[in-house]
């Protein structure tokens, strides 16, 4: 299971490591205090759950094949989160570096755009938004 | 036959629920399902194409035909992390 409702325990990623790892890279997304110049105090995460897993199954088995000394471990938080926390983390072990930084990159960028997980921005004024990738500038 | 209808994220404010069983004539394709949604749906009208969907878990096209039982689901723009 990839997604979670419970705070993610990087500490624990490190459990996952081989002796035969040499190299580790861990990367790990946490709510920002601020989206387009506007205050934030926290992102709700919505998920379709089953679907969500399916994908970032077939995601990790691809980067994996691209990448088949690495290997990788994923967490996504799902529910409501407060600025500072993680939402999201991906770990990619390999023997060496290059192999751990290439495949936990395209790990992240491809969990970000393909995934259905969906996120509510919640503002200091109040208000609170979805997270629509089509209408913002990038 | 009758397909379960889920709503998420944006969609599932815009239909005030989020999920319901629909009835459906046998033949009804994602893409017909997604209009006659439009004609309800006032939001849903924005979309100047269908947004992806899924049927049971999967990436489904307009074309794709609905079967009795299908779970069924348009997906709102992603952007998780």
């Amino acid at each position: 299971m990839h997604l979670t409702s419970e705070p993610i325990d990087v500490a624990a990623f490190f459990r996952d490591v081989r002796p035969s790892d040499g190299g580790v890279c861990l990367f790990v997304g946490v709510v920002r205090n601020e989206s387009g110049g506007r205050e934030t105090t926290g992102i709700d995460y919505e998920a379709y759950g089953p679907m969500a897993e399916r994908e970032i199954d077939a995601i990790l088995r691809e980067v994996s094949e691209r990448w088949p000394a690495a290997r990788l471990t994923v967490r996504h938080r799902v529910g409501s989160l407060r600025v500072g926390e993680a939402s999201v983390a991906v770990l990619a072990t390999a023997p060496h570096r290059g192999d751990a930084f290439a495949a936990c990159r395209e790990a992240i960028d491809r969990i970000k755009v393909s995934v259905p997980i969906w996120k509510k921005e919640k503002y200091a004024d109040g208000g609170s938004e979805w997270v629509d990738p089509t209408r913002q500038k990038v | 036959m009758t397909v379960r209808l889920l709503y998420f994220a944006s969609f599932r404010e815009s239909a005030g629920r989020d999920e319901e069983l629909r009835e459906l004539p046998d033949g009804t394709r994602v893409g017909e399902l997604w209009a006659r949604l439009a004609r309800e749906i006032a939001p849903f009208r924005g979309f100047r194409e269908m947004p992806p969907a899924a049927v049971n878990r999967e990436h489904a096209s307009a074309e794709t035909l609905l079967a009795d039982g299908d779970e069924v689901t348009f997906l709102p723009p992603v952007a998780g992390g």
